[in-house]
Order: structure tokens, then C-alpha cells, then sequence
């Protein structure tokens, strides 16, 4: 529909603003499955807010049955399918629009899209009728009713359906030379997510299948310390396809907003490929303290082969700050240490909620999950609110917060209209930012006094924990209205957006703010207390600031992990 | 523009996803859920002293 | 740009600030591995996974057998869920966990050490010592043991942390030292 672009194939269009190929299937599929996201995304923070308000004992909103039913729900859209729809339109982008390649095939995508959807709506119906009151784990010897089972096979089986198509998309590409060279590193971590991806649902084929039947009565109950071990092989490798898009999304979205690259592509690649190695046995982690498993099989898995996963988020951890500053420092940002954040583009919802959801999932979300999954503190550690409070600073602080950023992209670049009230849109991200670390810290805390995760009433068994656990619990509703309003916000926004937005067909997008260069940029110049530039014998990347931000972060893992040792060391001798 | 001339093996290895994906299946699957299966299968009935 | 493909020559080793942070990492992880098995072998806070394997059924009468023995005449019933208190010699003493409770009550002395087996008549529960908020996962079908030392007198109750039906937040136990 450009008309600045001569003869485009109908396949293809050129988008206004990037000049990049945007493939049309693709693009539809895109949509498609973005919509279908932020519509479970939606479900679930109602029953976010539900919940929140629920363990917040002074409200104690929810009555018993529904407190556990809507946690069941909460768990499932949240961490499956508001995830699963986002991602397979995160594979579709990278593995056509930057590749210069069409989609596979509009059949497969249909099947994906139809058995995910089916799938997803009769597992949110049973559970909703008060047939699948099991939790999202649905550990047996619970039993929910066969549609919850054959709901989850389907989103499975669908979602690989999708990524067969990246994959079968991927090989296209390569056979017809839609490119040169290497893939780029986008892409590349799509790919891992990808690979991620097929393990994750292998397993839950594996173990939801057996189970299926199960629960129709044709054959024995599986042992259930079998089904803990291959469900985790679904429930944490889901998560971990979270991280890689996540990470892509953040060298994607440091792309965009300040032109930043990869240092070395070497280090980001091979960070990838630590999590495509060796991320995915950290399923372990909620099979620390179990029995059936020995301290060998413990500490091997849970250590992610000699925590070489770990590594690659470290990496990750500072390339991505590491390139936009020097990006920054190349546009003339140069003023001393942190000249180049402080003068980045704040205002900015993708780069603001990139940023954010970086810091959240690297300094709470990393150091706990780190610290939480050693074997031995697992002990201090295991199905109270610790739990939950580490893992909502990643897969919420951390990949839905980035998944809303690259939103503020998405939807002027695919769907074509630019965002309505804007300045809402600029302080999104801090809001939800605020309200999530909020929700992290008090049921971290909250856990740390021992309140179990998955509890509705915490006085029935005496005041166990004491009033500070109160405090702490009330923190986390709190922080749940916050969270909450900002996810409506985001809501309204697209939503808004799709309905009334400005159509920017044939223009480029609205800008969010992009850091100019000034004049005084010498490419890789840095100040020093004068506001003249030094003239420039620098080194080639000039990364003083993210190191020392490097710094601060590993002496404050260094600490909490110690202090966890220590708290270790004053409980009773077990073995 | 991809020559033929000599790349080093990672580099070989990060350009091919079809070796990461079966790297990335066979790992996890060996480490973490065979070794685990047998783990769970090699328990040992209990005698409750 | 890491959306587009980059150079060919993209394969060269990391400099300068990239390579030192590299390194402070590498060296970060190594301290990480190296001190689950350090704690293994020196610590004295594990969970070794010791288990066996058992039923049901078959727990359960090892659980009211030791009950009697050592608390006899008490009006104790695991069926209806009646707890009663039992004063237990240090070894082996056992614990088992049902909807929504958990029997019997443990008796212990402080300094001495037991093996504690647990198991669970139904479901899947956790077993979460309060205060020291100390977390282990009971699987029916499996003999959990713990060899557990308790270090102060006092009550000590047993919150489930296992999501294991609608009166799961109802279910808590006691271990009594002295």
C-alpha cells in the first residue's frame, strides 16, 4: 500500500517508519495473536487483583472456593496463555519482517491460532464451572475434569504448531537467501526461545497426556513424585521461553529507541546459547526439597551445569545497558558516568518500560531466583510467598512489562494507528513498574516469615507468623492496586488505540521521543568534569557507567546470597 | 556475505539451528528428566524400621 | 542494528570492560557452584532426598503402630483425625499428613536426633516448620525422611504449604520440644 516503494510483491508491504518488509500473513497472525494475548492478559489481572486483595487479610475479599479457583485461573492465563499468544507473535515478526521472509504457511498458523484458542478457552471454562479447583500445577492425586487436561494438550500441541512454522519459516528463508550472512541477533534469540520452546511443550505432551487418560479412568494413576518432575520440565521451561523473548525484546527495543547495537555478537550469541544449553535443567528448582530425587541430581540440575546459564543472564545483563550506552556516548551523551542514562529517552514508554523491566528482573527478580534456587536454601525457601515473590519480579517485572513496551511499537508499526493520550501512555510503565516490585517485595518479605504461597487464610492455623507478616501482606495488596490499574491502563490504552487511534498509513509512526544527537558528538568522546569533550583517545566502547551499575549489582547479589547462607545456618540440623 | 573459508566451530554452531535445537532438546532431556526418571525408579521400597 | 544481520566477520573474542565483567561473572558462578557440594559435605542444613518407597496404606499402620507404642492408652485416632500427643524416643518417629491435618503430635527432646519419616494418606502436602519456616514436600507413596535435630525447646507448629484441597489453609500441625 506504499507508494513510495515501486513494486513491492504482494506478499509484502514496506512499513513507513522502519523501511523494513513486513511480510502481510505474518502480520495478520501477528495481530491475531497479540489481540488473543492482552485479552488473557486482561483475565488474568482480574484475577489478579482478586487475589491480591484477598491475601491482603484486612480485605480478604474472596470466599474460600473461589479464592483457590481464581488462583487456578490467575496462574494459567498469566503464566501460559497471556505468555504463549505473545510469544508466538514475537516469532512470527522476528523469523519474517527481519529476515525479508514470508510466513511458511497461512494453514499451519490458522491451526496453531485455533487449537491455542480452543484449547485456552476450555481450560479458563472448566475452571471457571469449579471442575479444575487444582491450582495451575494440578499436582496429583488432584484430579480436575478431562477438559482441563485435554485444554492444556491442545495450547501445547498449538503453540508448536506455531513454532514448527517459525522453525519451517527459518528454513525457507535460509533455502530461498532472503539474507546474507548470519541471522541477526534478534532473531537469534528468538530461535532460542523457539528451541525453548519445543522442550517445554515435549514435556507437557508427556506428562499431561498420561494424565489426560487418567482422569478419564482408563488407565492407573501416574506417580505423582513422576508427575512433579515432567510437569516442572513444562512449568519452568515455559519460563525460560519468557527470558529469551524477553531479552530479545530488550536488545530489539534498545535498538529502536536509541540505535544501540550489539558490542560483540559473539558474547550475545553465546549467551543464548548457555540458555538454550543449559537453562532449561533448572526445572530442578522446585524439586529441591522433594524426596525421590537424590543431593547428586539436586545439585547438578540446580545449578544449571556449573550456573552457566546464570552467566548468560549476566551477560545479557550488561551488554543490553552496555550497548545503548554507547550508542548514547556515540550522539555526544558523554558527561561522566551516567550522563548517557540520565539523558536517555525516559519519556520513551518502550525504552522506560525496557529499562524497568531490566533492572526488575536482574536485580530482584535474577539475585532471588539465583539464591532461592540453591539446593540447601531451598529449604528456607520452598512453597512460601518467597516463591511467588521471585518469580512475579520475572515473568511480570520482568517479561510482561517488556512485552508491554514493545506493545507501544507494535501496534503503531503493525496495526497502523498511533497511540491515544499519550502522556497516559509515558508513565504506564513506572506505574506498573511500581505496583509489581511492590507486590515482589511484600510477598517476599511476607515469605520470609514463613507464609505459605497458595494459602487463603493465614490466621486459621493461630498467628503463626506474626503481625509483621500482616504489614507485609497488606504491601502486597497495595502494590496489587497499582499493578492492577496500570495493567488496565495498558489495556485501555491498546484498546483504545485500536478503536480510535490516528491511522499513520503512508506516514511514519508518531515518535515516542528518540534521543537526538548533539552537536558536540565526536562518535566516542567522554567528558570529564568540563563540559568540553575530551578529544577523543578512547578506547572503542566506552561502558564505564554500565560497569560500575555492573558492580553495584553483583556486590547486592553477593550480599542476599550470604545472608541467605547465614539464615540457613540457624535453622535446625536436617539432613 | 558468507564465504566458504574457515569458520570457527561455535561460530558453526551458532549458525546452525537445527544442531541447537537437538543440542537443546537432547541436553535437558538427558540431565534433567532421564536421570531424574531413574532416579525415581531406583527408590527403594521402605521398610519403616 | 540487532535486528539487522550482522558483519561478516562478526566472530572475534570480547575487550576491554565486555571481557573484565565477562570474568567477574565466570569467577561469580564458580564461587555458586562450589558451595552447594561445600554445604553437602560441610553444612549441616541438606535435604538429601533420603526415601523409600511405600504406600498409603502401609504407613499408615506403621504410623498408628508407633503411636501406640509410645503413647499408649491415649485416645489418639487417625481416621477422624483426633491427635494426641506422643512422646518419642530419638530414631526413627513418623509423621504423616492428610486432609487437613497432620498426626500425631511429635514429643521431642532438644539436642537429640531423629528420623523423621513422612508420608502423606492422600494428597500431595507440604510439610513448613514454623518459625524457622524449614519446607519439605510429602508425596504419597513415598517415605520422606528427615534426620533432624532440634535445637530449642518450645511449640512448634506445622503449617501445610502444599496446596491440598479447600480446607488446606485449615491444616497445622505441632511438634513439641523440650
Amino acid at each position: 500500500m506504499n507508494a513510495s516503494n515501486p513494486n513491492p510483491p504482494l506478499w509484502k508491504r514496506i512499513c513507513d517508519t522502519t523501511g523494513l518488509p513486513v511480510c502481510r500473513d505474518a502480520e495478520f497472525f501477528i495481530k491475531l495473536n497479540a489481540v488473543c494475548a492482552v485479552v488473557f492478559l486482561l483475565v488474568g489481572g482480574l484475577a489478579a487483583i482478586a487475589l491480591a486483595l484477598t491475601r491482603w487479610q484486612a480485605v480478604h475479599l474472596l470466599p474460600v472456593e473461589w479464592f483457590y479457583r481464581t488462583l487456578t485461573l490467575h496462574g494459567l492465563n498469566m503464566l501460559i496463555f497471556w505468555i504463549l499468544f505473545f510469544e508466538v507473535a514475537i516469532l512470527y515478526f522476528a523469523c519474517t519482517t527481519l529476515l525479508n521472509a514470508r510466513l511458511f504457511s497461512r494453514k499451519v498458523a490458522w491451526a496453531s491460532f485455533g487449537m491455542m484458542l480452543v484449547g485456552s478457552l476450555m481450560v479458563d471454562g472448566i475452571i471457571l464451572v469449579g471442575q479444575a479447583d487444582v491450582m495451575m500445577t494440578s499436582y496429583l492425586p488432584l484430579l480436575a475434569h478431562p477438559l482441563f487436561y485435554l485444554g492444556i494438550i491442545l495450547v501445547a500441541v498449538g503453540t508448536l504448531t506455531g513454532v514448527f512454522n517459525f522453525f519451517a519459516t527459518l528454513w525457507q528463508a535460509k533455502k530461498q537467501r532472503t539474507y546474507e550472512g548470519s541471522v541477526s541477533l534478534v532473531v537469534f534469540g528468538a530461535t532460542a526461545a523457539a528451541i525453548i520452546a519445543v522442550v517445554t511443550l515435549l514435556h507437557g505432551a508427556v506428562v499431561m497426556i498420561p494424565t489426560f487418560l487418567h482422569s478419564l479412568g482408563l488407565i492407573a494413576q501416574p506417580d505423582p513424585a513422576w508427575y512433579r518432575l515432567i510437569w516442572w520440565g513444562l512449568g519452568h521451561q515455559s519460563q525460560q521461553v519468557n527470558v529469551c523473548a524477553m531479552v530479545s525484546c530488550w536488545y530489539l527495543i534498545g535498538s529502536i529507541t536509541t540505535g544501540a547495537k550489539p558490542l560483540n555478537e559473539t558474547v550475545c550469541r553465546g549467551a543464548f546459547v548457555l540458555y538454550i544449553l543449559f537453562i532449561n535443567i533448572a526445572s530442578a528448582h522446585h524439586l529441591l526439597v522433594d524426596p525421590g530425587v537424590g543431593s547428586s541430581w539436586k545439585i547438578w540440575n540446580t545449578s544449571y551445569a556449573m550456573y552457566l546459564a546464570v552467566l548468560a543472564s549476566m551477560i545479557h545483563g550488561f551488554t543490553v545497558p552496555a550497548s545503548i550506552e554507547v550508542a548514547m556516548r556515540a550522539k555526544g551523551y558523554t558527561k561522566g558516568l551516567f550522563g548517557w542514562l540520565t539523558n536517555a529517552p525516559w519519556r520513551n514508554p518502550a525504552f522506560a518500560g525496557s529499562f524497568l523491566s531490566m533492572c526488575i528482573f536482574g536485580f530482584i527478580g535474577g539475585i532471588t531466583g539465583v539464591t532461592l534456587g540453591t539446593q540447601q536454601i531451598n529449604i528456607i525457601a520452598h512453597n512460601t510467598l518467597r516463591i511467588t515473590g521471585h518469580f512475579h519480579s520475572t515473568v511480570v517485572g520482568g517479561t510482561s512489562l517488556a512485552f508491554m513496551a514493545l506493545t507501544y511499537y507494535v501496534v503503531p508499526l503493525l496495526f497502523r494507528k498511533d497511540f491515544v493520550f499519550r502522556p497516559l501512555a509515558r508513565i504506564q510503565p513506572y506505574l506498573f513498574a511500581g505496583g509489581i516490585v511492590l507486590v515482589s517485595l511484600g510477598m517476599s518479605f511476607a515469605g520470609s516469615l514463613g507464609v505459605a504461597r497458595r494459602s487463603w487464610d493465614i490466621e486459621a492455623t493461630g498467628s503463626v507468623h506474626g503481625p509483621s507478616a500482616h504489614l507485609f501482606l497488606a504491601v502486597l495488596g497495595l502494590g496489587g492496586i497499582v499493578a492492577f490499574a496500570a495493567l488496565l491502563l495498558f489495556i485501555l490504552l491498546t484498546v483504545g488505540t485500536l478503536l480510535f487511534g490516528e491511522s499513520n498509513v503512508g506516514r511514519p509512526m508518531a515518535d515516542w521521543g528518540t534521543p537526538k544527537t548533539l552537536s558536540t558528538a565526536t562518535g566516542h568522546g567522554h567528558g570529564a568534569a568540563a563540559p568540553a569533550l575530551a578529544p577523543g583517545a578512547e578506547p572503542a566502547h566506552d561502558t564505564r557507567g554500565t560497569l560500575v551499575l555492573a558492580l553495584v549489582f553483583l556486590a547486592c547479589f553477593a550480599v542476599y546470597y550470604f545472608a541467605n547462607w547465614k539464615a540457613l545456618a540457624d535453622v535446625w540440623p536436617v539432613r | 556475505m558468507n564465504t566458504p573459508e574457515k569458520k570457527h566451530p561455535l561460530q558453526k554452531l551458532m549458525d546452525n539451528p537445527w544442531l541447537l535445537l537437538a543440542l537443546g532438546v537432547a541436553i535437558p532431556a538427558l540431565s534433567y528428566s532421564v536421570w531424574g526418571w531413574i532416579e525415581l525408579v531406583l527408590v527403594k521400597p521402605a521398610t519403616l524400621p | 542494528m540487532s535486528i539487522h544481520s550482522p558483519d561478516a566477520d562478526w566472530f572475534k573474542a570480547p575487550t576491554g570492560h565486555e571481557r573484565l565483567w565477562i570474568g567477574l561473572a565466570v569467577g561469580w558462578c564458580v564461587v555458586l557452584s562450589l558451595m552447594m557440594p561445600y554445604w553437602h559435605f560441610k553444612g549441616r542444613q541438606n535435604s538429601s532426598g533420603e526415601s523409600y518407597r511405600t504406600t498409603p496404606d502401609q504407613f499408615k499402620a506403621r504410623v498408628e503402630r508407633f503411636s501406640e507404642a509410645n503413647a499408649p492408652g491415649t485416645k489418639g485416632n487417625f481416621e477422624e483425625g483426633i491427635n494426641s500427643e506422643v512422646p518419642a524416643p530419638p530414631g526413627d518417629i513418623y509423621l504423616i499428613a492428610k486432609q487437613y491435618f497432620w498426626y500425631p503430635i511429635l514429643k521431642l527432646r532438644a539436642g537429640e536426633t531423629y528420623r523423621l519419616h513422612m508420608s502423606s494418606a492422600d494428597f500431595q502436602h507440604g510439610f513448613s516448620l514454623q518459625p524457622m519456616n524449614m519446607n519439605f514436600q510429602v508425596i504419597p507413596g513415598y517415605d520422606h525422611v528427615l534426620t533432624l535435630t532440634p535445637t530449642a525447646p518450645g511449640i512448634y507448629p506445622i503449617v501445610c504449604n502444599e496446596f491440598c484441597g479447600v480446607g488446606h489453609h485449615t491444616m497445622v500441625g505441632k511438634i513439641i520440644v523440650e
